[in-house]
């Protein structure tokens, strides 16, 4: 299934300068390993050495905090946009 | 600014020039301001301190921006009051009340605003801009309009009354979000991406604008007379402002202000109804899972704190605590601090002056500690409340009659010492 997956700034020298890119997954995991196939680098900028979600990186399905749902396994049904935002933001 | 060698990476520790920057491109973790104490220990004086202006940039040498005209509105500087009726009430001893209530725009948001936007006009920003839960929104607004910038605000559609007032008769952009403080936040950090023109004052800006909040600490030991307290009580929302007052205790050493690096413990004091950090302090954990807030204390409503493990980190090492209070203890604080010391606190405040009872009810912090708790925003910001809970002692007819069978008869003991004279 195809995603669209918006990207933030921090990430953009990696998809040549693009805020929002398309790949193919059926949960945040499976997202995550796509974006890193179509765009080297990726993955190791978003998982710790332990394989899960950096302390500082937030990510969104239909603008629901994955942490509220069932964090990388999270599944994305169709229509659903991915959002990738630093977690180290307002107060 | 020779005082600042740029940013850093608190979690990698790559570094970065200081431009509007605020996370590392690398992992996500927040830069920090690098300052070359040894250059500011040469130059910064207690002396040279007292000849300053009443206000945060008295401080300018351990804040990121140095202007000589600086985007003020006189923030900081506010009184550190001797709490001696308040401490009575908790069976403490010697406490102060560091109140924030008297700022511009009636919260300790101003110094970190005042910070912030100095900095992005240097940085040529033209448009401030910010997530808010209230009183940052109040403070964007009128600092905005005092340094001739654009504004735009992001407030949750649920607000007080009067915060939105006092951010919409600046003149700026207020736009209200259908959603949480935490929805807002997450919209903001997403625009930040798309309009890189735009200093948010808490996305991009960040780095700056915490750095305000070390202010608090430098005033509070200039006005101990150069020394630090035993114990500060401060509220977590993201937990930047327990943060950077731990910090700014450190600062004071580092420099040559105090003696040595003061060992001050650091308690935490949130809403129990968004309670992350306090939670995760409960239960000896460093995961602080997100939550849902639902508390009247809406200034300190983030769910998802950005800072909520240094806050967390700076608690324990510190040997401080958290407490996390009810919203019938937080409308008690609010009176308490009212009736005892007259100072008027919106519901954040309860908050910090219900940790405060519970904390001194737990034993952690001590009749023996000089303990300073900080009042960060003023009652008439949150008046709503308290609906209910204050109002007349009696309504009457305008005649000495009425007046005697209402108040003097019915309620004279409302009025301590008062001798019902014949």
């Amino acid at each position: 299934m195809r995603v669209t997956v918006r990207v933030p700034t921090q990430l953009r020298s990696l998809t040549g300068g693009v805020g929002e890119v398309e790949v193919d997954g059926e949960t945040v995991g499976g997202i995550i390993k796509a974006l890193d196939e179509a765009h080297p680098g990726m993955a190791e900028r978003l998982l710790d050495e332990d394989g899960a979600l950096r302390r500082f990186v937030n990510v969104f399905v239909a603008d629901e905090d994955v942490r509220f749902l069932e964090g990388l396994d999270t599944p994305i049904r169709p229509g659903q946009v991915v959002s990738i935002v630093p977690a180290v933001a307002g107060g | 600014m020779e005082h600042v060698s740029g940013l850093r990476c608190r979690e990698c520790g790559r570094s970065y020039p200081a431009q509007a920057l605020h996370v590392c491109d690398f992992c996500f973790g927040p830069l920090e301001v690098v300052y070359d104490y040894e250059r500011i220990a040469a130059s910064v004086s207690r002396e040279a301190i007292a000849r300053g202006p009443r206000s945060i940039w008295r401080y300018h040498d351990l804040l990121p921006v140095d202007d000589v005209v600086p985007v003020d509105l006189g923030a900081g500087f506010t009184p550190l009051t001797r709490a001696d009726r308040l401490a009575a009430e908790l069976g403490l001893g010697e406490l102060y009340i560091k109140n924030d209530t008297v700022n511009p725009t009636g919260s300790f948001k101003d110094r970190v605003v005042s910070v912030a936007l100095t900095k992005a006009r240097q940085l040529g920003f033209k448009v401030a801009a910010c997530a808010s839960t209230g009183n940052l929104a109040n403070a964007v607004a009128a600092h905005a309009a005092r340094a001739g910038m654009a504004s735009v605000v992001l407030i949750p559609e649920d607000l007080e009354q009067a915060k939105v007032t006092m951010t919409a008769v600046y003149g700026g952009v207020v736009v209200a979000v259908r959603g949480s403080y935490d929805d807002v936040n997450r919209l903001c950090a997403e625009l930040a991406s798309e309009h890189p023109l735009w200093a948010f004052v808490n996305v991009n800006i960040r780095t700056y604008y915490a750095e305000g909040s070390k202010t608090l600490a430098f005033e509070i030991a200039e006005q101990l007379g150069w020394s630090a307290p035993d114990h500060v009580v401060v509220p977590v929302a993201s937990g930047s402002q327990l943060t950077k007052v731990a910090k700014g205790f450190e600062e004071l050493g580092l420099v040559g202000l105090l003696p040595e690096v003061p060992r001050v413990r650091v308690s935490g004091a949130q809403a129990a109804g968004c309670a992350p950090v306090a939670t995760a302090f409960a239960e000896g954990t460093d995961a602080i899972r997100p939550v849902r807030p639902s508390t009247i204390a809406k200034s300190l409503a983030i769910g998802n704190p950005a800072d909520g493990w240094y806050a967390l980190q700076a608690v324990r090492q510190s040997g401080g605590a958290f407490a996390a209070v009810s919203d019938e203890e937080i409308l008690e604080g609010i009176k308490l601090l009212a009736r005892t010391e007259g100072i008027f606190t919106e519901t954040a405040g309860g908050v910090t002056i219900a940790a405060l009872a519970a904390l001194a009810a737990r034993g952690v912090i001590r009749s023996d500690e000089r303990v300073v708790v900080l009042v960060t925003g003023h009652g008439l910001k949150t008046v709503e409340a308290l609906a209910g809970a204050c109002g007349p002692s009696a309504t009457i007819d305008p005649t000495l009659q009425s007046f005697e069978r209402s108040v003097i008869d019915e309620a004279g003991s409302l009025i301590p010492g008062e001798e019902h004279v014949e």
